[in-house]
């Protein structure tokens, strides 16, 4: 027996009597972990300070070569769900799940390596590169075996596990923090030792993911259930090859659907503290303005998980409508809340804009579950996922370059994000019309029937 | 194959599974919700 035979497809697939309920604790087992990304900030500024301990000192490092950790990790997210894709989704979930256990907390102890001989290209590898290739294979992993289980939710189910992904960072920022304390001394700040007990929780962790996973035998189906006699339009029943969907105009549009309304939430997501202090002055105060943030992070999870779930309700493209509708609206009226000096609406309209956000990202698989099959939604989902790569990028150069050019102008910073929001709402207009124009995949680019049940057959 | 699960067993491993999971994540949301209420405050 080859030595790591128990991670095989087929040693995978689940006996009589399972439960697919065990599937979404699985999965969140990944997830859970893999969304530390979005709380690795709460390092940036203690190591600034690695040498100098209370104060920056010549050598240590400065915040903006820091922030190319994170933008690294992200790109490289992108990057590997695209490139492994197809491994992932025919070398079976648990294979995934722990060569993204492997990657992510292998990044964890590289990057305690390089902090502990002070050399920030051993992090850029580590946290970066290493760690960013577990996000992506650990983001993709669950996706398409969730599909399968709970082939009358899809939205649901995936919702819960990318719901995981915005819960990650609010238990890996108070934690990280207390490790930090803990392992600090008046000589010493102990981002090295967090590092390493953060790479080996989270790798232990994943492995309880990877151990619990199973794949639907190849005839499962919920008891009760059986596929719709007639399908709703935009929902196949067929499959497409992973990179025949590249050549459909479905995939595309999709990718600005999601681009675009990852753009909008993820420029402001980033802006959210300062731009409520400076758009409220003497009303937001900085401990006020933190609690906002924490608002904003509580409701991209949940918008995570009921979003995805109302789209099993009301159809996926009926779902990215209501984004993009509502999206711009409360983007138009944000200035508004300025002028009004309206703390409170202006919290809820981000609230409500945020959660949409996350919405987003969690309705995704189901979409192309809907318009490609479940085959291989999977690696699909990994190729679109790029839109969220190139998503983290205009959204914060946006924002930022907007805000300098008004202020540079003579604009109060009071004001200096009118113009951003209306950007933003014309960005959720082009997206509007992205999604107008989905249509149902023309058939020429679905598998042929034998051959998808040969290749389902072969990988199963 | 079915959903429901006949045995107990079946049913402690649910918990024992959800549990794992959603212990540290509702530890995350009070944490950030205690965060939170300083907006009001």
């Amino acid at each position: 027996m080859r030595p790591l035979s128990f991670l095989d497809r087929e040693r995978t697939v689940a006996g009589p009597g399972f439960s697919r309920w065990m599937v979404p604790p699985a999965a969140l087992c990944v997830h859970l972990c893999i969304g530390q990304a979005y709380a690795f900030s709460v390092f940036n500024l203690p190591m600034t300070r690695l040498i100098g301990i209370s104060d920056s000192a010549p050598g240590d490092w400065k915040l903006q070569d820091l922030g190319w950790i994170f933008s690294l990790a992200i790109f490289f997210l992108g990057v590997s769900a695209a490139v492994f894709g197809r491994w992932v989704e025919e070398g079976g979930p648990r294979r995934a799940m722990f060569t993204a256990a492997l990657c992510f907390g292998g990044g964890f102890l590289i990057s305690a390596a390089g902090v502990y001989v002070h050399n920030i290209w051993v992090i850029y590898l580590g946290y970066g590169v290493l760690g960013g290739i577990g996000l992506g294979v650990g983001y993709i992993s669950p996706v398409s075996t969730l599909i399968k289980w709970f082939p009358d939710r899809p939205g649901m189910a995936t919702g819960m596990a990318i719901m995981g992904f915005g819960g990650g960072a609010l238990i890996a920022s108070p934690l990280s923090v207390w490790l930090m304390a803990r392992f600090s001394t008046g000589s010493h700040i102990g981002v090295a030792e967090t590092f390493i007990i953060l790479g080996v929780v989270y790798f232990l962790f994943m492995m309880v993911g990877a151990v619990i996973v199973r794949v639907p035998a190849p005839d499962w189906q919920p008891a009760g259930w059986s596929p719709p006699a007639r399908p709703r339009k935009l929902v196949t029943s067929a499959n497409v090859y992973v990179y025949e969907a590249l050549r459909t105009p479905q995939f595309w549009l999709i990718w600005w659907v999601l681009c675009l309304n990852v753009t909008a939430g993820i420029g402001v997501l980033g802006q959210a503290s300062a731009m409520s202090q400076e758009m409220f002055p003497g009303k937001v105060s900085v401990v006020a303005a933190a609690g906002f943030v924490g608002l904003m992070s509580l409701f991209n999870m949940a918008g995570r998980f009921l979003w995805a779930s109302a789209s099993d309700l009301f159809g996926r493209k009926n779902t990215y409508f209501c984004f993009f509708i509502l999206g711009t609206i409360l983007y138009a009226l944000v200035p508004n809340t300025g002028r009004l000096g309206s703390v409170g609406l202006f919290v809820l309209f981000f609230l409500v804009i945020i959660s949409m956000y996350g919405g987003g990202f969690s309705t995704l698989p189901a979409y192309l579950r809907d318009m490609f099959g479940t085959r291989y939604v999977g690696a699909i989902h990994g190729l679109l996922l790029t839109a969220w790569s190139a998503a983290g990028v205009f959204g914060p150069v946006l924002v930022n370059y907007i805000r300098a050019y008004e202020i540079a102008r003579g604009v109060p910073k009071a004001d200096a994000y009118n113009v951003t929001m209306y950007v933003m709402a014309a960005l959720l207009v082009v997206g509007f019309f992205c999604n107008l124009f989905i249509s149902p995949v023309h058939e020429r680019h679905h598998m042929p029937a034998v051959q998808g049940e040969t290749a389902r057959l072969a990988a199963q | 194959m079915s959903s429901p699960n006949p045995t107990g067993t079946r049913t402690l491993q649910l918990i024992l599974a959800w549990s794992f999971v959603g212990i540290p994540l509702l530890w995350g949301v009070l944490q950030t919700l205690r965060n939170a209420l300083k907006l009001f405050q």
